[in-house]
């Protein structure tokens, strides 16, 4: 390392030469183009080592196929054509890419060539596709990537032992949850920067805790439980946490990787990147990879085109539906699923391989879902043989894959599942065809997960006809809301999965008419919900309250396009993000919709709270809290009774600091002017008065003729 | 507060004026002709014809009998406030875009834009008293400055000129020997084009209007960065309240960026703030474009803004404005 060198070096090594160190100036000395005397530079270039699309520019994309007939020169052009047919089935071949050496002494082949393509991902298939091709019986290739011939000739001969490392204690990589204010962190991207802030909500102003420029390439994502923060690459993706300097943790090598996908637990990561064909016919080939979080090793990989791993279009993003893998059985990891043509694949973790070996096979399956807790994968099969077949919606157990409770469906046009969040209760929201065929109307399918066989029961709404524009379930709780209605005013309407007097049976609590909201969104907690009407609606919001059936209060953010609940429920953001040019930034509300403060920033991309992992309380210690809520509010009521005089202090001061400046500067200036009063009044020809009233003020009438006009007025007598 | 509403211009406005009594407020816009109105009661007075082009600025002298306009009809022109008639016209090379009258209204500077290959300029110019004295020659022609001047204001005692325009400095100039005295702080001073510059009732510190979303307040003799209002949106316009501590700014997105049927979505509210705590006191909102003009009456009772829409709104404060705690 250049800072390793000391001074006293230079200068015996400068003794030594003869040069006289003092008369040169070292700021002038630059390096030869391309040398840089062994002397790293200082700027970081992140993933360096390992980075594929420098290797691109080299000879990623070449590989060495062995094991070839060695032919005189006679047979050369025969062997090359047979060699070529074979290779460019997988890709087209760069020009003068197939190169096979010749012997100059013995004017024979060497028995192997090298063949370049366009892509590395070509090179790659073409390996794994014709290793092991049989040519003839004598000749099997054995294909390698060009690349990996240096890695293979590094191996030492002799086995060494492993160097065992010392043991570096981690950071605490849980320390944002010990605020002393308990506060919750977000983190925001707007232009080319990154920042993480407290929600600082005494302060009215977040709190910076660490921003960083060009940290990310396309998008952030925090893991489902606030651990990490990753970011995407060209080449790949990065985990950041820590304290609060968010040092790296790791980093997952992934080549073009478009999306990322966290496992629930966070143990697991999933990035996917589609790339180009070379030729424009075929399908994009898709790579998927599982990482360990913790470890960065690849725990899988998936490789195919495009089209197996789109067997369903749900939800479309950039072409395919994502997240392709579903994660199941809660917390734990366990299991992780993919939707395929007649088939659910269910993967487990241990081995990451098919539970059972074999997929579950469920003819024409077009979605399903796994319970947030447990191990249940709700499917859904559309109708059959133009309504001969019903459609079914049916709830199957894994690892063991039986049927847990299975409905037949009739006339069915379409199927959403809703799974609250504690795995209690599963909505089925189906679309029907009328009796004619030509329109559609929606009811709900309860099934209660928790009770003795399943139970199932219909809902259907109080008007049939109207769409369902939104559906939410109350977080932890028993309630869900619908916005339903035709037109531009729908209503929204408040059920519960139990009654007064009986617990298995739904009822509807209260029907809100004539709302401008599209969307809805509970508190992380239950009991209250905001009512939003994004984008067509200019940002409407309205915070309800569901124990008392109450507005709270309504607010606007003008074009707000998200709107984001901290993980406590006590906060609520809502932003507009660079969706257009305009209005971009956030603003926090409390949770009964009073607005805290608001921040302004110009291409605004993304906010995000940052989650927090589940509470460690047990039930019966949260009950008791919530018993004694006033006891433990007491010393926080302190505290922001404290705060609330301290910022007003504050703002007292500065408000009679800015006072006090703005006071000498117009002193300063009121004396300035009093000094060139002479000046100007000799600029104004002696006029003396200077800017105060003492002109005289002289009253002159003018008569001034507009216009003569004339006419004549019929007289008529007998008006009257 | 109901604003008087006066439309007699086809065109978007472009600037405003008040006389210094304060009963006549001229108004300027892309149409050719200026106008001049009550500016208690919003009654059109007249209307000055005979430029060809779109007119940018204008200046009243102190006695309200001259009026001096710039055009992008690539002159600016004299004219006898009272009777409307043209009195003469200064000819340039390139649109003409700032005027204003000095101490005395025995000189005024005028600015010509950046045309074809002529650079950008700020010309001193002798006002005669007799008009058979008036000549078209140039006292003294500041250059040097890169991009479109929007606005150059006599300092104190006639002795600088400040200029703010497209390249977001502001410089102040000596106008006895044309050299530049003074520029702007590159890191506190603009980011983007200033669009706009108003004094102080006393030329003590001026306010400037910036695309890059805020407003400044300068001392005008050393140029000291005294405050900095930071608003949603690009500001075209600004003025100082002569009677309370308040400030004025106005503008919007760019007509091209508003794809929004919805008025509020451009934000075309003249905002004010509280000139020492920076903090933002109200807004009055009405006009359907870009604010592009703003100016208080003399007295601070009443200010009025020109928008892109084509309208100028009179405003008379309520007694609710003069109590306004903060």
């Amino acid at each position: 390392m250049a800072l390793e060198i000391s001074m006293e070096g230079i200068e015996a090594r400068a003794r030594e030469l003869g040069v006289d160190l003092s008369t040169v100036d070292l700021d002038s000395i630059t390096l030869p183009a391309g040398e840089d005397f062994g002397i790293p530079s200082d700027d970081e270039d992140f993933l360096r080592d390992d980075d594929p699309m420098e290797l691109e520019m080299g000879f990623a994309n070449i590989v060495v196929v062995d094991n070839l007939p060695v032919v005189p020169p006679e047979k050369f052009e025969k062997l090359e054509n047979v060699i070529r047919k074979i290779y460019s089935q997988i890709g087209a071949i760069k020009e003068g890419g197939l190169w096979m050496p010749v012997n100059p002494e013995t004017k024979k082949t060497y028995g192997y060539c090298f063949v370049e393509y366009n892509t590395p991902q070509e090179a790659e298939l073409a390996r794994e596709k014709t290793n092991g091709y049989k040519l003839d019986k004598s000749h099997i290739f054995a294909v390698n990537m060009f690349d990996d011939f240096d890695k293979y000739m590094k191996v030492p001969d002799e086995w060494m032992p492993a160097e065992i490392k010392p043991y570096t204690p981690g950071e605490n990589l849980q320390k944002w949850l010990a605020d002393e204010k308990a506060r919750d962190q977000f983190v925001i991207r707007a232009g080319t920067f990154t920042e993480v802030y407290w929600n600082d909500a005494r302060q009215k102003m977040p709190e910076l805790v660490f921003q960083k420029q060009y940290w990310t390439d396309s998008f952030i994502q925090w893991s489902p439980l606030g651990t990490y923060l990753a970011t995407v690459h060209r080449q790949g993706s990065q985990v950041w946490g820590g304290d609060d300097k968010f040092e790296r943790l790791m980093r997952f090598a992934h080549p073009q990787v478009k999306l990322i996908d966290f496992s629930p637990g966070e143990k697991y990561l999933v990035t996917y990147s589609s790339h180009e064909p070379s030729n424009p016919r075929d399908t994009h080939r898709v790579v998927l990879n599982i990482f360990d979080v913790r470890t960065g090793k690849v725990m899988r990989d998936f490789k195919g085109s495009a089209d197996e791993f789109s067997a369903s279009g749900n939800i479309s993003v950039s072409g395919v539906s994502w997240p392709i893998f579903r994660w199941g059985g809660g917390k734990d990891d366990k299991y992780f699923a993919r939707l395929g043509k007649n088939v659910i694949s269910v993967y487990e973790t241990e081995t990451f391989s098919l539970l059972d070996k074999k997929s579950l096979k469920v003819e024409n399956v077009v979605d399903f879902c796994w319970s947030p807790t447990d191990p249940i994968i709700a499917l859904f099969v559309p109708e059959l043989g133009g309504g001969n077949q019903p459609a079914r919606v049916s709830l199957v157990q894994i690892p063991g894959k039986e049927e847990l409770r299975q409905k037949n469906l009739f006339s069915v046009s379409d199927c959403k599942m809703y799974w609250q969040n504690s795995g209690e209760y599963l909505a089925v929201q189906v679309d029907r065809y009328t009796k004619t065929k030509k329109s559609t109307y929606t009811g709900f399918e309860l099934f209660r997960i928790k009770e003795r066989d399943i139970p199932i029961e219909v809902l259907e709404l109080d008007n049939k006809n109207d769409k369902i524009i939104a559906f939410a379930w109350e977080p932890k709780g028993h309630r869900f809301a619908v916005i339903h209605g035709d037109g531009p005013k729908p209503d929204i309407s408040f059920y519960s999965m139990r009654t007064a007097n009986n617990i298995s049976r739904v009822s509807k609590l209260t029907t809100l008419k004539s709302k401008q909201a599209n969307a809805l969104y509970w508190s992380p907690g239950g009991r209250f919900i905001v009512f939003a009407g994004l984008k067509g609606f200019n940002g409407q919001l309205e915070f309800y309250n569901v124990d008392e059936l109450e507005t709270m209060a309504t607010g606007e953010h003008f074009m707000a396009t998200d709107i984001m609940w901290d993980p406590t429920g006590r906060y609520l953001a809502s932003a507009v993000t660079s969706v257009h040019e305009m209005e971009n930034g956030f603003q926090i509300w409390s949770f009964s919709g009073k607005q805290l403060y608001k921040v302004s920033k110009d291409h605004f991309y993304q906010f995000l709270w940052r989650p927090r992992p589940p509470s460690l309380l047990t039930p019966e210690k949260e009950e008791e809290i919530s018993k004694n809520l006033r006891k433990y509010s007491k010393k926080y009521e302190q505290e922001d009774q404290d705060a609330f005089n301290q910022l007003s202090e504050q703002e007292r001061k500065r408000r009679k600091q800015l006072q006090e400046d703005w006071e000498g500067w117009v002193a300063k200036w009121k004396q300035l002017h009093e000094e060139e009063r002479p000046y100007r009044m000799e600029l104004r020809d002696g006029e003396a008065s200077d800017d105060e009233e003492e002109y005289d003020t002289k009253e002159v009438e003018v008569e001034e003729v507009v216009d003569v006009h004339e006419e004549e007025v019929p007289f008529e007598l007998d008006q009257e | 507060m109901r604003p008087i509403l006066m439309k007699g211009h086809e065109r978007p406005l472009t600037f405003l004026r008040y006389n210094r009594d304060g009963d006549l407020l001229f108004s300027c816009a892309k149409d050719h002709s200026p106008n001049v109105w009550f500016a208690d009661n919003g009654d059109r007075l007249g209307t000055y014809r005979g430029h060809n082009g779109a007119v940018w600025s204008c200046d009243v002298s102190r006695d309200s009998t001259r009026l001096i306009t710039g055009s992008a009809d690539q002159t600016a022109k004299l004219w006898d406030v009272q009777t409307g008639r043209e009195l003469f016209t200064f000819r340039f090379d390139a649109p003409a875009r700032s005027v204003e009258f000095a101490i005395g209204d025995g000189l005024a500077v005028i600015t010509t834009d950046n045309f074809m290959d002529n650079v950008p300029t700020a010309q001193v110019k002798r006002i005669a008293e007799d008009l058979d004295d008036q000549s078209e020659e140039s006292l003294l022609v500041i250059t040097g400055i890169k991009g479109r001047i929007n606005r150059a204001v006599w300092g104190p005692l006639n002795r600088t000129i400040i200029t703010a325009g497209e390249d977001a400095t502001i410089r102040i100039w000596d106008t006895e020997t044309g050299k530049c005295l003074k520029e702007s702080d590159k890191e506190q001073g603009h980011q983007k084009t200033i669009t706009s510059l108003s004094k102080s009732a006393d030329w003590s510190h001026f306010l400037t209007g910036s695309l890059d979303k805020s407003a400044k307040l300068w001392d005008i003799r050393t140029l000291t960065l005294i405050k900095t209002y930071v608003t949603e949106r690009p500001v075209n316009a600004v003025d100082i309240s002569p009677l309370l501590d308040h400030v004025v700014i106005g503008g919007g997105q760019d007509a091209m960026n508003v794809t929004m049927t919805d008025r509020r979505a451009g934000k075309f509210e003249a905002k004010f703030f509280h000139k020492i705590l920076q903090e933002e006191i109200g807004g009055v909102k009405g006009h359907f474009g870009p604010i592009n003009a703003l100016a208080f009456n003399p007295d601070g009772r009443s200010f009025s803004s020109g928008g892109e829409d084509g309208y100028v709104r009179l405003h008379h404060f309520d007694s609710d404005y003069f109590n306004i705690k903060i």
